[in-house]
């Protein structure tokens, strides 16, 4: 019954009017430190995040509707996004924010409890529940509902699902990943394709990173100007109040570069959201494969089913077994047991025949599914990485003009020295 | 026989030396030289004159560094107080620069020309006989005339007279004026050490900020390969990036060869100037060792008197000149400063401009593909 329910929300194509992004206006406000106890009874300190939710069509008629509100924490999200992925293996589930800060320069702290750091994943986890609310899928989902909604009990509301033991052994997916003899040439392109963009944006924000760090270095250099000047124009006369002001501009092009590289980062963690998309991908990859494998298996089980039964039918041994031999070896069978043997394994092959045509079917429901996500995604991938790129375009043009400004300023009152 | 400094300094304003200049020099092409001895450099120098005391209008010689260690040497002979330009080091104890790399004796080179360009510019020193010899001799006739002088034993002994009377005296009846010039440069000295710090480090930062943009753009360039409909944008990006790459080397190249070099010689000048102080309070020590003296011997009074009166004489012409030249140079360190900063603030306004039109034009194509993509989608 369960699966038959699956394959209905998969296969039916929900409408983006129905995304719960355009009924509810979800935020995380806030994020604030607490302590607790751990599940060994140790004391931790954590992150908690309150999430807002508030009903959109009450603001359209102009009243300010209630604002529900609950907290949770980073683990929690990891929770609702493991479940989505079991649940949801055709769908390219967004990522989390990273759980420790990765790609760091050196004045970004490596801290989880750092300020910087907290603010910037309060963001992501909000970009995350957002990109969940609207896509047209996953924002169905009770448990997702109920993550935003329902403060007590969801942990165990999620266990209960019991989605745990429907999730693939990760043994079972590398030896599919390496077995499958047919996969869909499409996901196989897929997968090479997310493997290149992981580990070129991997490469870019480590770039940046150091681009970033010399970047600070030149700034902040030039803030020493400031006092030297200061002090130099003390002796001087003439050249006394042209170096003076010209000190001070110095030291704004010092501190220009802190808003700058603020703003960076929030370039750096759009990145970032795709490189984590990355490995989504792959995962609807592997997904494809062990679909693809296990049916490879099961024809191939058929197949060697069939074939035992015509052998045993007629007598004759095409292939090789054991089983053959030994029974030439310790004398045949009688006829009762041979009949016998013969309907266990006819019944089995019905059996296997049925299996054979659901797995083929749930297969290519699968394929085209998550085809049709992946397409989604794609058209949302461009649409965003586009953007990134403008608004660093945009971010080096506010960068370039502060730099006029500033040295214009120098400029004159160097002049006047 | 030259007008006094500073009868010339109202008639000579830096601005109007170079109009009324009758001397070039150049110094390129440097050369190196090996012989079973030692390695050596030799630069060409160049002159071009107008002057009726040159039996020519133009000279080629080469010249080595000992060479311009002689004529600075035999300048500061012929006028301890005045400021005489400082000559690039002998070698660089700091930073992994070879004697022999190019960048060195590039640096070297450039420093040597201006040396002689500084001496040629100045009203007393530019007619200078050493000098003459140094831009015109052939090598051989050098070699002779540097014999010639005063042998090394009784320059030696001219020094230890000048160190015991110092020790003495010449700082106690020194004028106000010149302990005002000691005082001013003590923190001038300073501060252009600092600066010459900052200076550096602000080049290293730009180098290492310029090492790290090579590798920038090309990895935009990397991904765009594995990318359709963002390939453009991503390429655009890259195309960027490298310009502002090449646009922060040019601002690079721009501090090494005006501001760095320009702090630097105010480092070494702030040294010699150190210098002229001390030895016009040797002299000055000199006359009051010798008037101290007449207070004591009763005897050989006249001759004293005689040779204080020489001394006085010698001492008025020292501070004389010392503040002549003294007011040239702050007036030439005001100038120099003044275009350096200058310098630099252009350079970085030329890098941002760069910059700046390169990302608006790139935001331009983005924008413009994005309205036609927009139109496209609303046509039927």
């Amino acid at each position: 019954m369960e699966k038959q329910n699956e394959r209905d929300t998969c296969c039916e194509r929900p409408r983006m009017e129905d995304c719960l992004s355009k009924k509810i206006e979800i935020t995380v406000s806030e994020a604030e430190k607490r302590t607790g106890r751990n599940a060994m009874n140790m004391q931790e300190t954590y992150t908690a995040y309150l999430i807002e939710t508030r009903a959109v069509e009450s603001q359209n008629e102009g009243q300010c509707s209630p604002v529900d509100s609950l907290w949770r924490r980073y683990s929690e999200f990891e929770l609702l996004r493991n479940y989505l992925l079991v649940i949801y293996p055709h769908i390219v589930v967004p990522p989390l924010p990273e759980k420790r800060a990765d790609f760091v320069w050196h004045k970004l702290s490596a801290d989880n409890m750092d300020p910087d750091f907290v603010e910037r994943r309060r963001i992501g986890l909000e970009n995350f529940l957002l990109r969940v609310a609207s896509h047209p899928v996953l924002c169905q989902d009770n448990i997702f509902y109920s993550f935003l909604t329902q403060e007590g009990g969801w942990k165990e509301m999620v266990n209960e699902t019991g989605f745990q033991l429907k999730a693939d052994s990760r043994l079972k997916a590398l030896n599919a990943t390496f077995r499958v003899k047919n996969p869909d040439k499409r996901f196989t392109e897929l997968k090479h394709y997310s493997d290149e963009l992981q580990s070129v944006i991997s490469h870019l924000l480590r770039v940046r990173a150091r681009v970033a760090d010399r970047l600070y270095g030149v700034y902040k250099v030039h803030g020493n100007y400031g006092r030297v000047f200061s002090e130099w124009s003390a002796i001087e006369k003439e050249m006394g109040d042209g170096l003076q002001s010209a000190g001070h501009h110095m030291d704004v092009y010092a501190a220009s570069i802190d808003d700058i590289l603020e703003e960076e980062e929030h370039y750096a963690d759009q990145l970032k959201e795709y490189l984590f998309y990355a490995e989504a991908l792959r995962a609807v990859c592997r997904k494809h494969e062990l679909m693809q494998y296990d049916l490879e298996m099961a024809a191939q089980d058929l197949t060697s089913k069939k074939q035992q039964c015509e052998e045993l039918a007629t007598g004759t041994v095409r292939t090789f077994s054991l089983k053959g031999m030994t029974s030439k070896l310790f004398g045949q069978e009688t006829p009762e047991q041979r009949e016998a043997k013969i309907k266990v394994l006819e019944e089995q092959i019905q059996e296997g025949e049925e299996q054979l045509k659901s797995k083929n079917l749930e297969g290519r429901d699968f394929v085209k599914s998550a085809w049709a996500d992946i397409e989604r995604f794609k058209e949302q991938k461009n649409h965003d990485l586009k953007e990134a790129l403008i608004s660093y375009a945009v971010m080096q043009i506010s960068m370039c003009k502060k730099g006029i400004q500033v040295w214009t300023n120098a400029k004159e009152c160097f002049s006047k020295m | 026989m030259p007008t006094s400094p500073s009868s010339m300094i109202n008639q000579y304003k830096f601005e109007d030396e170079s109009e009324l200049r009758d001397l070039f020099i150049t110094v390129d092409d440097p050369e190196s030289h090996i012989t079973a001895i030692e390695t050596f450099i030799t630069y060409r120098v160049v002159t071009k004159t107008s002057r009726s005391e040159f039996d020519s209008s133009e000279y080629e010689v080469r010249r080595r560094y000992q060479d311009f260690l002689w004529l600075k040497s035999k300048l500061e002979e012929a006028h301890p107080t005045l400021i005489i330009p400082p000559l690039p080091e002998k070698f660089i104890m700091k930073g992994m620069v070879e004697r022999f790399s190019e960048e060195f004796i590039e640096t070297r080179r450039k420093a040597l020309h201006k040396f002689l360009n500084r001496i040629a510019d100045h009203p007393t020193l530019t007619f200078n006989e050493d000098f003459k010899i140094f831009l015109t001799a052939q090598a051989w006739e050098l070699s002779s005339h540097k014999k010639q002088g005063p042998g090394l034993l009784s320059r030696m002994g001219q020094t230890v007279r000048a160190v015991a009377s110092s020790v003495r005296g010449g700082v106690k009846n020194r004028p106000e004026m010149f302990t005002e010039v000691n005082d001013y440069m003590e923190t001038f000295s300073q501060k252009i050490n600092v600066l010459d710090k900052i200076a550096h480090r602000i080049y290293k930062e730009e180098r290492e900020y310029f090492n790290e943009m090579k590798e920038y753009g090309p990895i935009h360039t990397l991904w765009s390969a594995s990318e359709e409909d963002i390939a453009d944008s991503l390429k655009g990006v890259a195309s960027c990036i490298d310009k502002c790459c090449k646009a922060t080397e040019k601002r690079m190249a721009g501090l090494s060869e005006n501001l760095l070099p320009i702090i630097h010689e105010y480092v070494l000048y702030s040294e010699i100037l150190m210098g002229v102080l001390k030895r016009r309070d040797q002299i000055q020590g000199e006359l009051d060792s010798k008037v101290d003296a007449l207070a004591n011997k009763k005897a050989e009074k006249d001759l004293i008197t005689e040779e204080i009166g020489k001394l006085e004489d010698k001492v008025e012409c020292a501070n004389n000149a010392l503040k002549a030249d003294w007011d040239r140079w702050k007036q030439n360190m005001q100038y120099d400063m003044r275009s350096a900063f200058t310098n630099v603030a252009e350079n970085n306004l030329r890098y941002y401009e760069e910059c700046l039109a390169t990302w608006e034009s790139f935001l331009t194509s983005q924008t413009a593909a994005l309205h036609v993509e927009e139109d496209s989608e609303d046509r039927p």
